[in-house]
């Protein structure tokens, strides 16, 4: 170890992936895991989440998260983006491809994407 | 890409309790449901609430889970990590949080709960956190940043003034100030200086700088090499028991990958400064956490103390000067340089900054390890963080300072813990050892443990402690048989401040204060085994005897078949409304053991 820089780097390279611990980012995304869920597809979008999510540099701000049945089986794999002093959003029939924008059109750009919503969906 | 981390406690503790094979577990059941892209199995330090091991936490959620088995595990990896359900039966909950249904576990905070929210986690801000295993990981948790600020922005005095004004103290017990310590050989020249570090944690009942170099170990590395660098010590010991083999093995890793990154060895951060760190292994003699019989030991000797002065700071390692400082001590060091004095002097008392790790022992419900501010009250580290008494008894006392300490009784239980008010009430910090004690226990029969402890452990090179220490346990076992006087109190008295003043070292100069504590606090125990001839507590086996109920005996014969010394047979005798003669216990032959108590299912039996 030569110089500070050096250790910045390692430290920047390891931060994200033990950032994880450090209990609830800002915002929460909540992919619902139930066996209703993940036959709908949902372990890809769980995947895709935490992959986007840390592609954009936000795993410091969004933890990816699971629960259980979120009780609209017919419109799985749902996501719920949580956010304090926001109102809860809910996409629905969610897909990889879908992930990728809502985490750069949500998550990064504050713009919640409508057309995946419940609401959206009806 | 990894979602989740599974924190598995591999702290002494909870590998005693089982999470090696836990860990075996869950790589299986993460392998058979195809999770090993997604998931991480981490093996940490402690968490600190050992008595609920083995622990296992998950991450983003912060799930806790206590009392983990084996058999558990395909349930947590089937319902939490596939199907984002929460196994609430292993969830650990506060006592007060029982019942509440409509909270949702994972809304539970560990932060939240009684055992965590009184506490402040600086010493063992890593502990439980990261893989001590993982150099990377200790990076991230802005490990070496203070050697590397250290060794690029600042000089040795500056680090030096930074570690004095903080305020720190020796945590080994004697609470010296730490930077004074640097100070005094800093200016000595010699052709080589030394640091030490003390992990010859020998307290009963102790195991906080265990746990610390278990669940952090780099950052007594960087503390060190920060610590020679302020001084102008380029080579540095750590001192450690070798019944310690999880402290040694993971500390070892730890300074080979510091040497693979360069940041122990030549020329640390281009700064032109080089400093070398080995392990020494205590072969467990209590006399070797002295200062003065540590350095002995380390220089191949027989761990026998030397006088003092010198003091270490001038003529201390090899008759070099050196700085000798405990593993708690250290452990705060990167912290002060990295945030400063003023912060870590803002935590704590008056004279005493920062907080305090205690090893949680005895009659407690949290047995365990918890670190508080400096000043907080013994009644909130015992009932709540420790989560009180079990069985609803009543507190009597806490011993601190393990063979060195005193006792604090129930009438001082508000006492705000720091140096300086233990001293005040007769009783010491010690190195952190904190053992509960209730009314079943006697305080007669604690201070004769003690002193056996001692008697032990004197390595016999003075008088007063040798010989001493040995007619101190004569006296209190003649008290705990029965035999003693009013006289014998006094004369004990006596006795230990004869030792505590003519000690060589520490050991006998701290060895008769559980003794004089004792007296102090419960002087009417002592007066009740020489004047009546009764142990209050029923413990000491000279003074009690056991006694069956002749009409709640109901002549089962259970106690008669437990009893290794056939001292109990039946009566002729048979109670009103039972078919079958009691029995009785010939007390002559008794040894006491209590088997009889034990298996008697109609609390027949009892002592008196």
């Amino acid at each position: 170890m030569k110089s500070l820089a050096e250790l910045q780097a390692i430290k920047d390279r390891m931060r994200s992936k033990i950032v994880l611990r450090e209990g609830t980012g800002e915002i929460r995304v909540v992919v619902g895991m139930a066996t209703c869920g993940i036959a709908a597809g949902a372990r890809p979008v769980l995947s895709a989440f935490v992959e986007e999510v840390n592609n954009a540099g936000l795993s410091g701000q969004v933890t990816v998260s699971q629960t259980g049945c979120v009780g609209l089986c017919q419109y799985e794999p749902i996501v719920e983006v949580l956010e304090a002093g926001k109102d809860k959003v809910t996409y629905v029939k969610m897909t990889p491809d879908k992930v990728k924008e809502v985490v750069e059109k949500h998550l990064k750009g504050g713009n919640v994407v409508t057309a995946y919503t419940v609401a959206g969906a009806n | 890409m990894i979602r989740s981390h599974i924190l598995i406690c591999g702290g002494t503790g909870c590998t005693s309790s089982g999470s090696q094979t836990l860990q075996k577990a869950f790589n299986e059941n993460i392998e058979a449901f195809g999770l090993a892209e997604e998931v991480k199995l981490v093996q940490t330090g402690c968490f600190g609430l050992c008595a609920l091991g083995p622990i296992v936490i998950i991450y983003p959620d912060g799930t806790f889970y206590s009392r983990v088995t084996a058999d558990d595990v395909k349930e947590i990896v089937e319902e939490h990590l596939l199907k984002g359900r929460i196994v609430e039966r292993l969830v650990y909950r506060d006592k007060e949080a029982e019942g509440v249904v409509e909270k949702a576990a994972s809304e539970l905070s560990l932060a939240d709960t009684n055992f965590y929210k009184s506490q402040k986690r600086i010493v063992l801000r890593n502990c439980g956190v990261i893989d001590p295993d993982n150099i990377e990981e200790y990076i991230a948790m802005d490990g070496y940043a203070a050697l590397g600020k250290a060794l690029t922005e600042m000089t040795p005095d500056e680090v030096i003034k930074v570690v004095s004004d903080s305020g720190l103290r020796g945590r080994g017990g004697g609470g010296f100030p730490t930077g004074r310590k640097w100070a005094l050989c800093a200016p000595n020249k010699a052709d080589q200086k030394y640091v030490v570090c003390n992990a010859d944690e020998g307290d009963p009942g102790a195991f906080m700088d265990r746990s610390i170099l278990e669940g952090d170990p780099h950052c007594i590395i960087e503390a060190m090499t920060i610590c020679g660098y302020a001084v102008g010590a380029t080579k540095g010991y750590v001192y450690v028991r070798a019944e310690y083999p999880i402290a040694v093995t993971r500390l070892q890793h730890a300074i080979d990958q510091a040497k693979e990154y360069g940041l122990l060895g030549k020329n640390i951060f281009n700064s032109g400064f080089d400093f070398d760190l080995e392990i020494k292994l205590g072969a467990g003699a209590f006399v070797c956490g002295e200062e003065t019989a540590l350095m002995t030991s380390i220089e191949g000797n027989r761990g026998e103390p030397r006088p003092r002065p010198p003091y270490p700071a001038v003529k201390g390692l090899f008759n070099r000067p050196t700085v000798e400082n405990n593993v708690e001590t250290f452990a705060n060091i990167p912290q002060i340089i990295l945030k400063g004095a003023e912060w870590f002097s803002s935590m704590g008392t008056e004279r005493s900054k920062g907080t305090k790790v205690f090893a949680l022992g005895g009659k407690i419900e949290h047995t365990g390890l918890v670190e508080i501010p400096m000043g907080v009250t013994l009644n909130t580290i015992i009932n709540e963080i420790g989560g009180g008494i079990p069985g609803g008894k009543k507190f009597k006392a806490a011993q601190t300072g393990g063979p060195s300490g005193g006792c604090i009784p129930a009438s001082l239980i508000d006492t705000e813990v720091d140096y300086d008010n233990l001293v005040s009430i007769g009783c010491m910090m010690g190195s952190g050892g904190l053992i509960v004690m209730d009314e079943d226990n006697c305080m007669v029969d604690m201070a004769k443990f003690f002193l056996e402890f001692t008697v032990d452990e004197s390595c016999g090179k003075c008088t007063p402690c040798r010989v001493g220490t040995k007619r101190l346990l004569e006296l209190l076992d003649k008290i705990t048989q029965g035999n003693g006087t009013l006289e014998d109190i006094d004369r004990l008295e006596e006795l230990c401040n004869y030792i505590k003043q003519n000690s060589l070292c520490g050991l006998g100069q701290t060895a008769p204060n559980p003794v004089l504590a004792t007296l102090k606090f419960f002087r009417d125990e002592y007066i009740a085994h020489v004047v009546d001839k009764v142990c209050p507590a029923g413990v000491c086996k000279g003074l009690i005897n056991f006694i069956i109920d002749q009409d709640k005996c109901i002549g089962c014969g259970k106690c008669a078949k437990n009893c290794p010394a056939d001292a109990i047979t039946r009566t002729d005798y048979i109670a009103p409304g039972h078919k079958l003669a009691s029995f009785t216990i010939d007390t002559s032959k008794c040894v006491k053991c209590g088997a009889c108590v034990a298996g008697c299912k109609f609390n027949a039996i009892y002592k008196k």
